[in-house]
């Protein structure tokens, strides 16, 4: 009888206390962000899809189409086409397309790349109802910001 | 003249609990017998989100399977890059530098912390208490802003390398692990303990329901809270001391009720073990590299494999046959909540609908790693 | 009080205006109630602080399919919302808002009150029942045991205030009331009724949430066990009526309390009594409604029934006898 009666109290005191502390979270400020109006910084490190590094000078891609980063894809998300360099001696880069729908951002391609010529990107609200928009040509990415940047 | 019929006690109907079900936290189906609301078979049924991710390992090369190892346990996935990074490294002879070892402790336990704090308000959520699955949504997400700054993800890392870690962390993240440790101390009583743990409702609800046995827990393999909580001191972490743990002090928080409630304490407790070791780690961290040299090419010698970790949920584990190739021959991955769910059609027979969903609750399940 | 055919029209308009108004708005309340203590803002988007969401929600519901799956029963499947709302609309004509604001002056109002509490029950399980789904047969059974449990508990209560009020009419109960905070059942000074009455009001606070199927008792709902319980085959108006029922239960258990308890539309320390009165106890009273439901996990189903049968009814039993002794000592 005495489990009871100390059941009632304690019981009754645990509910009591549990509506004090979300009465005091009640006045207390928000602290969700509101998104389309506020929106989040990003980290220095934050991995977005992934970009063209351009030459300071130039503006054109660094990358030299050596094929690593299409090596250690796991998912084969990146193709690349190249065509001799006629004035001078290597490849140049004509094409680097990511297929954004099968990368899992893991940054296997940026580790591997012995050139400076790919970075994340700060992108992060990606969305739309056509898949096609995220096979993403990253040569025509980086041309509209070299424009912007002029 | 009609005769009465009388009325037939093995008169039972089958529900499907899932796989779209909002107490199965994913694609999980369990087929269950029901006699009114007890419960006389429960059956899970496995493989709505089965993605291959064993015949992945043999398809690529080492490294391209790390990505992999995030995707399956997504709440805890520093645990599973851990794993698979520990298990390569010791087929290659992989030595990590001290700095990378210490981060790698680090980030796994913020990533527990984190994964326990999800488990909780999720847990709630199944009992049918809201509110404090923002309490601690708004703490996770300190975490995740502290990881974001390191792994640059904020859910699915990729941040174990073999031979060390991909960044460095800066004063700012140990500023802020410093500054998150007390934040979670100071919340700790009042919003988890003192709204939720000692509440009579929750108390009623997972007291002496869902009782596994220590002989079950055996039987079925169960690792983790779940056998903690039914009186095995077994961690992987102390028992078979990887990475740096054998440096911090800490204790394995075991109950003995093998009730949902001693599972619940235990993984309280150890969200506070959780932060004993991130601190104690911060204070001994090293300076020095946080990778060591790795060939780009991993052929690991041709051999059986086995290590394990601790995941959030119990012990993972990774069974590793190299050829001498550049991909492994066979990767089988042991993880843990595919034998703590293996559990519930013997514990939940004879069960009430709601206590059997508030006990599939407390075994803390992730579908894809299931799965896998 | 003569009833012309004006004054039938008039309380009838008002009645519904009341019953829309707080139907669709106390959604928002409890949206922003919720959000706040969760740290939240809630809706924002439609109108200053999302006033306009509950016009937005019901443009939505009333544009959607009403469908009825195979399998089901038609008639019941179809009637069971709307049983769920009339109950509630009805209730309101026999509530006392103020002296002389009150649609029907009835001699057993209690008792209709009451009655009416049953029907919604049945709504419940009608709904449930002809869904023809797993759940929602679960959530029909499950609301019919709580809701028999937890009536006896507050018919009990009740049987003590009106053994001292001595009518069985709202507006008398209130009117007995009056005169200051000392009066009101839930504190009555005169015959140290305070000593046994606000465990009463406790008894019925918690029977009327049990009643009204709010968390923490929401038994029939339980998305987490039975996905939407009764209301897991309805979409579009036939969902909108149910949660519109539920709603306006709210409102009505509020209604009932400050009139039985709080002293209906008297004024605490002798203030001029009035309408305000009313509307501020009852906001009051629907708040720690929805303050209760965002605080605490759902009870189970046989605790739930241990708490009437083991706590709530031996208590209310004793406040009856003491009730009463004192009525009859003093």
């Amino acid at each position: 009888m005495s489990g009871y009666w100390s059941e009632i109290i304690t019981g009754g005191k645990s509910l009591v206390t549990g509506m004090m502390i979300t009465a005091r979270e009640f006045f207390k400020p928000v602290v969700t962000e509101q998104y389309p109006w506020e929106v989040p910084t990003m980290t220095p490190k934050f991995r977005g899809h992934i970009e063209l590094i351009g030459n300071e000078e130039t503006g054109a891609p660094n990358c030299i189409a050596c094929g690593m980063c299409q090596r250690a894809c796991p998912s084969g998300c990146i193709t690349l086409s190249s065509k001799k360099n006629e004035n001078g001696k290597g490849k140049v880069l004509t094409s680097y397309v990511l297929d954004f729908t099968k990368c899992s951002l893991c940054g296997s391609c940026v580790e591997s790349c012995n050139f400076n010529a790919l970075r994340y990107s700060m992108v992060y609200n990606l969305a739309s109802f056509d898949k096609n928009d995220f096979i993403i040509d990253l040569m025509k990415r980086l041309e509209d910001q070299n424009i912007c940047k002029r | 003249m009609t005769v009465p019929v009388a009325p037939r006690h093995d008169e039972t109907f089958v529900l499907n609990v899932g796989p779209q079900h909002p107490a199965t936290h994913g694609v999980l189906r369990v087929k269950m017998t029901m006699d009114g609301e007890y419960i006389v078979k429960a059956e899970p049924v496995l493989g709505y989100i089965h993605r291959m991710h064993e015949k992945l390992a043999e398809a690529g090369s080492y490294a391209q399977f790390m990505p992999n190892t995030a995707r399956m346990d997504y709440l805890h996935a520093l645990a599973f890059n851990h794993g698979w990074a520990l298990a390569v490294e010791k087929a290659a002879g992989i030595e990590v530098p001290e700095r990378a070892e210490y981060i790698r402790v680090i980030t796994v336990e913020l990533n527990r912390i984190a994964s326990h704090l999800l488990w909780w308000a999720a847990f709630l959520l199944d009992l049918g208490g809201f509110t404090p699955l923002l309490y601690a949504f708004d703490d996770r997400e300190q975490i995740i802003d502290l990881l974001e700054r390191i792994t640059g993800s904020r859910l699915t890392y990729c941040y174990m390398r073999f031979g060390g870690v991909y960044n460095d962390i800066d004063d700012e993240f140990i500023t802020g692990t410093r500054a998150f440790i007390k934040r979670l101390r100071s919340r700790w009583q009042r919003m988890y303990h003192d709204l939720v743990t000692g509440n009579i409702i929750l108390i009623k609800r997972i007291k002496d329901i869902g009782f596994i046995s220590q002989e079950q827990c055996r039987r079925y393999g169960a690792t983790g809270p779940v056998a903690r909580g039914s009186g095995i001191n077994y961690d992987v972490r102390k028992n078979e001391a990887y990475s740096v743990y054998s440096e911090f002090d800490f204790d394995i928080p075991v109950y003995n009720e093998c009730d949902s409630m001693a599972r619940y304490m235990v993984r309280m407790d150890e969200v506070e073990q959780s932060l004993r070791i991130i601190e104690q780690a911060l204070d001994k961290l090293p300076e020095g590299p946080v990778m060591a040299k790795v060939p780009k090419v991993l052929k690991p010698e041709a051999g059986y494999y086995y290590s394990a970790v601790e995941t959030a949920r119990g012990a993972l584990g990774h069974r590793l046959v190299c050829t001498g190739d550049k991909n492994p021959y066979k990767l089988k991955l042991r993880s843990p909540t595919f034998c703590n769910l293996s559990l519930f059609g013997e514990v939940a027979e004879g069960m009430l609908l709601a206590d059997a969903l508030a006990f599939m609750g407390s075994l803390d399940l992730v579908i894809p790693e299931i799965d896998r | 009080m003569e009833t012309s055919i004006w004054r039938a029209l008039l309380y009838l308009v008002g009645i519904m205006a009341f019953a829309g108004v707080n139907a669709a708005w106390l959604g928002w309340c409890e949206r922003k109630g919720a959000a706040r203590i969760q740290r939240r803002t809630g809706p924002m988007e439609a109108g200053y602080q999302g006033l306009l969401q509950p016009l937005c929600d019901g443009a939505k519901l009333l544009s959607k399919q009403l469908l009825v799956p195979q399998g089901v029963d038609g008639i019941l499947f179809r009637v069971a919302p709307v049983l769920a709302m009339i109950p509630a609309i009805t209730s309101m004509v026999v509530i006392p808002f103020s002296e002389n604001v009150g649609a029907r002056n009835m001699e057993l109002s209690v008792l209709l009150l009451f009655a009416l509490a049953s029907i919604g029950m049945i709504a419940i399980l009608l709904g449930g029942w002809a869904s023809g789904n797993k759940y929602a047969i679960i959530s029909g059974a499950r609301s019919v045991s709580q809701n028999l449990a937890y009536e006896i508990p507050m018919l009990v209560t009740v049987i003590t205030v009106v053994m001292i009020s001595g009518s069985m009419n709202l507006r008398d109960i209130a009117l007995d009331q009056q005169g200051g905070f000392w009066h009101w059942n839930i504190f009555r000074l005169e015959n140290g009724h305070f000593v046994t009455m606000w465990i009463s009001f406790l008894i019925f606070f918690i029977c009327s949430v049990a009643e009204t199927n709010r968390a923490p008792f929401d038994m029939a709902e339980a998305e987490s066990e039975l996905v939407a319980g009764f209301m897991t085959e309805y979409g579009s108006m036939g969902f909108g009526l149910f949660m519109m029922g539920e709603y306006l239960n709210i409102v009505v258990g509020a209604c009932l309390t400050a009139t039985l308890f709080l002293g209906g539309w008297d004024g605490p320390f002798g203030m001029t009594s009035g309408i305000w009165w009313f509307l501020i106890k009852i906001y009051i009273l629907i708040f720690t409604f929805i303050w209760i439901r965002w605080t605490f996990p759902r009870v189970q189903i046989y605790r739930l029934l241990n708490l009437s049968w083991k706590i709530l009814i031996p208590f209310s039993m004793a406040n009856l006898l003491i009730t009463a002794a004192l009525i009859k000592v003093f």
